[in-house]
């Protein structure tokens, strides 16, 4: 086979391929993760009849609602109806193409990369797709004629709007720290730095992690889904497979904030202090995990967050959200932009 | 197939430009105003696609990001203010397009003629290796628009900052305007 078509076309493919199953797989037993975790800390058992300890309820849920009946509601608007779902899963999974999980390694003499694009707006991507995906649960609220999804979709959209703003100055104060817009220039940047991000922008990483939670409407930032106020919220009218994508994006969405927390705060796929430990007997030992299992682990870390929290915290009120959102975020996020460029005119300069 | 793999940023561009055009025919046509503001998001995207075939991956992003929230406004206010029964039964108001169309192809050819003028399609000083250059030096498209917007445009973009700032200012005194009249005369009366 000629060298072109292996590099161009078959590695990036095989890449897709293994990308998005492993995703679908994580995003899967992330559910039966939340189900079990939040079962253990509301001391009962969660689910646990379907194989064993239950580890194949995600694949009874999935198969559930395949097979489940596809309700259009009759005074619906058929076609957004129809592609909303669509709208929040593709930029779901289309931002994991910039996400690197780990680094450079050889295969039969080729360098495989982990990730499947290094671009230099890396950062800027992801602000943009996602900020595409609202429209999705908008016009799966709107679309489906009913006031609880109405209202849902509604307060998607605004929460999403406020939040995005203190979350944008929050990543830039990553890409100040780091000089780049590219995600393996930020993980690299931390590499030089010999720390992560996380210590001197403790502020941006807090700042960036509650407006994440806000982001991906999950507790205590759930109200697009308020059951007590909107029955189900924006995805009320949805049944069967396209409920099964609004849910999945969901989750997919929480993966992202994870990763590019981890990418951003806490040096991607590095061990902690690559260069402080350089000379330490701990070095060795931490230099053999391979980074793939650096980032994943530190994910968990934040997904299992978002569980303990949904177990944790009550709801917020509406306006207790906005007062939240406009009142301090913003504030104090444009506030850590000028400390965090202080410094490192101050360091750099 | 050769002739395919060696045009194909510029047959992509015509594939593209079709349906931007296509795209922003369906806003105006349109009778659902959803449907319509769908229908300039999805132009949206396609000029930002268009602008990452010129290597301007910035201003793609940006194109997305901006527009995007810019939308989601636009859709709040369609839902809030129009509802969806009302809509089903109005008729498209055709008559008032038709000095909006002169208009239009004035504008359009205008902008045809000026593109041809100028020479936009040849490369040269505002071509796409220019957005990527700082002094010389490939660094890519996001320094070179940093470099360009805070040295030579400094002053444009300040005042353009600062006309935007009295715009949102003026917005909020104007939504605010009532509420504050009876917040005032409820002091009073108690």
């Amino acid at each position: 086979m000629p060298e072109p078509i292996l590099q161009l076309l078959l590695i990036p493919l095989v890449k897709i391929v293994v990308l998005l199953v492993v995703v679908l797989l994580i995003v899967a037993y992330l559910t039966y993760a939340e189900r079990k975790i939040l079962g253990y800390m509301q001391v009962r058992l969660g689910p646990n009849r379907v194989g064993p300890k239950g580890w194949l309820q995600p694949v009874a849920d999935g198969l559930k609602l395949l097979v489940k009946e596809d309700l259009v509601p009759g005074g619906a608007e058929k076609l957004v109806f129809i592609i909303a779902p669509a709208i929040v899963m593709v930029p779901a999974l289309v931002m994991f193409a910039v996400i690197p999980f780990g680094e450079p390694f050889e295969v039969a003499g080729m360098t495989i990369t982990p990730y499947l694009a290094d671009i230099n707006i890396a950062l800027l991507f992801i602000l943009g797709v996602s900020s595409v995906g609202v429209f999705g649960i908008m016009l799966g609220g709107w679309s489906s004629n009913n006031k609880f999804s109405l209202m849902g979709g509604l307060r998607s959209a605004a929460q999403m709007v406020s939040y995005e703003i203190p979350m944008g100055f929050a990543i830039i104060s990553a890409v100040l720290m780091a000089g780049t817009l590219s995600m393996v220039g930020i993980v690299e940047a931390q590499r030089t730095a010999g720390w992560w991000f996380v210590f001197p922008g403790i502020l941006g990483f807090g700042i960036y992690w509650i407006c994440g939670i806000a982001e991906t409407n999950r507790n205590p930032f759930d109200l697009p889904e308020a059951e007590a106020e909107l029955v189900a919220g924006f995805h009320t009218e949805y049944s069967g497979m396209k409920f099964a994508l609004f849910y999945l994006a969901e989750y997919a969405n929480m993966m992202i904030v994870s990763a590019m927390a981890v990418v951003m705060f806490l040096g991607g796929w590095l061990p902690p202090f690559p260069n402080l430990l350089a000379g330490l007997w701990a070095s060795p030992a931490l230099a053999w995990i391979p980074g793939v299992i650096w980032f994943l682990a530190k994910m968990s870390f934040f997904l299992f967050c978002y569980i303990w929290f949904r177990g944790t915290f009550p709801r917020y009120r509406f306006d207790q959200l906005m007062a939240v959102g406009w009142k301090w975020l913003l504030p104090l996020s444009l506030a850590n932009v000028m400390l965090v460029g202080l410094g490192v005119l101050l360091l750099k300069g | 197939m050769d002739f395919l793999v060696s045009h194909f940023a510029e047959i992509l561009f015509y594939i593209l430009a079709a349906l931007a055009v296509l795209g922003s025919v369906g806003v105006i046509t349109l009778k659902n105003p959803v449907n319509a503001a769908l229908s300039l998001l999805g132009t949206f995207f396609i000029v930002a696609v268009l602008f990452v075939l010129q290597h301007a991956e910035f201003l793609a992003a940006v194109q997305v990001m901006v527009y995007a929230g810019g939308i989601m406004v636009l859709f709040l206010f369609v839902i809030m203010l129009v509802s969806v029964k009302g809509l089903k039964t109005q008729a498209a108001f055709l008559s008032p397009l038709v000095p909006v169309a002169i208009i239009g192809a004035i504008l359009v050819g205008a902008l045809i003629t000026s593109a041809v003028l100028l020479g936009v399609f040849a490369t040269g000083d505002g071509g796409p290796e220019a957005l990527q250059m700082v002094d010389g030096a490939v660094l890519g498209n996001t320094e070179a628009v940093g470099m360009v917007l805070y040295t030579k445009y400094l002053v444009p973009f300040e005042v353009v900052s600062v006309v935007l700032l009295v715009a949102m200012i003026g917005a909020i005194v104007f939504g605010r305007k009532d509420r504050f009249i009876e917040e005032q005369e409820g002091e009073v009366g108690s």
